[in-house]
């Protein structure tokens, strides 16, 4: 099953190789991986999302509160959390193609970020389900490229 | 008052209260060991970096104190690594110091440059890169902090030379505080009322304790738990000790070269109190027929051992002595469950250990291995320290020296080191200069850190090396014989040296032991001799190790002898 994993670590050079080493020398997997600063400066937060069974998720965030650098791990799954990422995606858009394109942006609240003769680049932010659903419809016109965020996940207030 | 960078941090170093340290100069470490001079911090060189660790990591498992290695960069740095790999899979507190080229050079490839930081990240339980010279009272701080609380483990800690060489003031941290390193020690009170209620249902317990036993220092309370529930004991290979080897409820070690006895009784238990252990797998043979019928209680201090490898029913996470005394108080006021079940079941063990002791051919006229390992265990003191190598040294010193007190044996149990033996005797030697030291080695561990007897010559330091010496790489050889045709590739050593005279060669005094009523005059005369020696002693090249475990199967499915007989049971096991 997927996990979405929060981790907050210390804001220091090293730690993000320490993290990552300890999935590929355990054999864990990581799906997406996105870091960045937190309100206080010398802690970052890790957004990690995962894949196993109950016992591999179990070891992951042991492994993950071993490591002295990292200060609090929770796992999000299976709490209410909202999660967004952000895809930048470049399609081929040739006379024909071109207004449906944009309909299917407009139905997804995407932005146009770059139009050349032949080509759109949107960005689209969502949830997995939308992001994932957007690359399937305008797959048939030709992705030429894209690029991603990984996800970012915040718990909600109760 | 300035100070250099080298001079904070021997005095930081002293103030952890470092009596020895094992170390081996280079370039970016002139300004230590300038520093290091006549400061009265002790420092033995040894002759390579792996012996460094290695002695560090004897000194830190026969004390319980950190124990201090240093090498340079580059090459210096990686050969530690062997030896800080070992200290971390077997959770000994060692720092290991490495110098690293100037900062600014840092990335550059420069000159005996090696990134040791990525290098030992998945060996080490934390690292630091120091980047400013005021930093380093903090660093050693909490380096040392880190290595000796929890579950221990190596700390390295780099140093470029412009760090070490530059100024900057010493003052020590008056404590350590880091918000993402909170060992938990009191183990959960609810957790421990239900090991509790546990023990009044069962009928068929046992005790399987590993080395967590002897870091937290819990025989007593072990013995008084068991003996007070009359649970019988077993241990893993680093738990021995951990439990008296002569107590009426210790079964011996368990697992791929564990005792009969105790391999049936967990195979047979209802309930299986693992106390500091982690299931290795050379303890668990098939993991999904270990203990198939027993409930797992586990305690232990890492929550990331807990359902590691099994499936863990009731864990209970803390300091194994705190847990084991808070549960001898509990107990203390009632009295414990004891019925005809629980009698018969202490018989069926006992039973056990009588139909298949220990055993090999007493009557051979060849040295048998077991013969000698027996002798010395019943000829040395009793606070007599023994390391070993690995292989069947190793086995055969588990199976035949019987452990009576906690950190006397040194033995790289989860890595397996072959060379461990010897500088870790060392620096067990230079702890206790007045006990017994003796490490028993094999023929080809032996070599692989022979070079130390420079270390052991210089310092007049009393070691006693005890070769087991069959002229093969036993351990694989064995498994040749028993899984490979006896195709004996790769592991016959035929050209080994003469060992009594490169003994002789480096000032050590060497003994030669080659008929069996030899031995015993052999030993004695090796413990009497006030300085270090070698002896080499020329066992039966080919005895094995039994009973053994074949990989992949159950704890109850043994192997008892070798050849022809066992290849039979094998195919039936298959």
């Amino acid at each position: 099953m997927r996990h979405t994993i929060s981790v907050t670590v210390e804001n220091k050079s090293g730690v993000l190789a320490r993290v990552a080493g300890l999935f590929s020398g355990r054999g864990f997997n990581i799906e997406s991986l996105s870091v960045g600063e937190t309100l206080d400066p010398t802690i970052s937060r890790m957004t990690i999302v995962t894949r196993g069974d109950d016992r591999i998720i179990e070891q992951v965030i042991k492994q993950l509160r071993k490591l002295i650098d990292v200060i609090k791990v929770s796992d999000l799954t299976g709490t209410s959390f909202v999660e967004r990422e952000l895809i930048l995606i470049k399609v081929k858009a040739r006379e024909s193609g071109r207004a449906e394109i944009l309909r299917i942006n407009d139905i997804f609240r995407g932005k146009i970020v770059d139009v050349s003769p032949a080509t759109f680049t949107f960005l689209v932010t969502g949830d997995q389900d939308k992001t994932e659903a957007f690359i399937r419809l305008v797959r048939p016109f030709g992705i030429l490229e894209i690029v991603r965020t990984g996800k970012v996940a915040i718990a909600r207030e109760v | 008052m300035q100070m250099s960078g080298a001079q904070i941090l021997v005095q930081a170093l002293k103030d952890e209260d470092v009596q020895i340290m094992f170390g081996y100069p280079g370039g970016v470490l002139l300004d230590f060991y300038n520093a290091l001079f006549g400061s009265g911090l002790r420092h033995v060189m040894t002759r390579h970096e792996q012996a460094a660790a290695h002695a560090a990591d004897g000194y830190a498992r026969a004390t319980g104190r950190v124990g201090v290695c240093m090498a340079t960069s580059g090459p210096g740095a990686t050969n530690l690594v062997t030896g800080i790999t070992t200290a971390y899979m077997d959770s000994i507190p060692m720092v290991a110091l490495t110098g690293q080229v100037a900062s600014y050079m840092i990335g550059g490839d420069a000159f005996q440059e090696a990134d040791i930081i990525g290098i030992t990240r998945p060996v080490t339980k934390h690292s630091y890169l120091v980047r400013k010279t005021e930093d380093i009272p903090q660093i050693i701080r909490e380096a040392f902090y880190i290595a000796s609380t929890g579950r221990p483990g190596p700390v390295v800690v780099d140093l470029p030379k412009d760090i070490l060489s530059g100024k900057g003031k010493y003052l020590r941290p008056e404590k350590v505080e880091i918000r993402g390193y909170r060992p938990s020690v009191n183990g959960h009170k609810g957790q421990i009322k239900r090991v509790l209620s546990e023990l009044r249902k069962c009928k068929k317990p046992v005790i399987y304790a590993g080395g967590g036993i002897i870091i937290s220092g819990a025989t007593r309370e072990l013995v008084l738990f068991a003996e007070r529930n009359k649970i019988p004991v077993t241990t893993t290979l680093l738990g021995l000790g951990g439990f008296p080897g002569d107590h009426p409820l210790f079964m011996g070690m368990l697992g791929m070269h564990g005792t009969y006895q105790a391999n049936m009784a967990i195979h047979s238990s209802d309930l299986l109190l693992a106390i500091g252990a982690r299931f290795d797998d050379r303890v668990t043979g098939n993991v999904s027929k270990f203990a198939p019928e027993a409930k797992v209680v586990h305690i232990d201090i890492d929550p990331s051992a807990i359902s590691k490898n099994v499936a863990v029913h009731l864990p209970v996470v803390g300091d194994i002595r705190e847990i084991l005394s808070n549960l001898n108080a509990q107990q203390e006021d009632e009295e414990p469950v004891w019925n005809e079940i629980r009698e018969s079941w202490l018989e069926r063990v006992a039973y056990w250990g009588q139909e298949k002791p220990l055993d090999y051919d007493r009557t051979s006229s060849s040295i048998k291995p077991q013969h000698v390992i027996e002798r010395l265990s019943e000829l040395c003191p009793d606070d007599t320290i023994i390391t070993t190598e690995v292989g069947q040294n190793q086995m055969w010193t588990a199976q035949f020296f019987r452990f009576r007190h906690p950190r006397t044996l040194l033995s790289s149990g989860g890595l397996g080191t072959m060379g461990y033996g010897f500088p870790a005797a060392m620096g067990a030697q230079f702890a206790f200069p007045d006990r017994l030291v003796v490490d028993i080695a094999g023929d080809g561990s032996i070599q692989m850190n022979i070079q130390e007897l420079a270390t052991v010559a210089q310092h007049n330091l009393p070691v006693k090396i005890l070769i087991l010496n069959n002229c093969f790489l036993g351990m694989v050889r064995q498994w040749q014989e028993l899984f490979y045709e006896a195709r004996y590739s790769s592991t016959c050593l035929a050209s080994n040296p003469n060992f009594v005279k490169i003994a002789e060669a480096y000032g050590v005094k060497g003994i030669l032991i080659d008929r069996k009523e030899d031995v015993d005059a052999g030993l004695v005369e090796m413990m009497k001799h006030k300085g270090p020696v070698v002896v080499n002693c020329l066992v039966d090249r080919e005895e094995g190790v039994f009973p053994m475990v074949p990989a992949g199967a159950a704890t109850n499915e043994m192997i008892f002898g070798s050849r022809k007989k066992q290849e039979k049971k094998l195919r039936a096991v298959k």
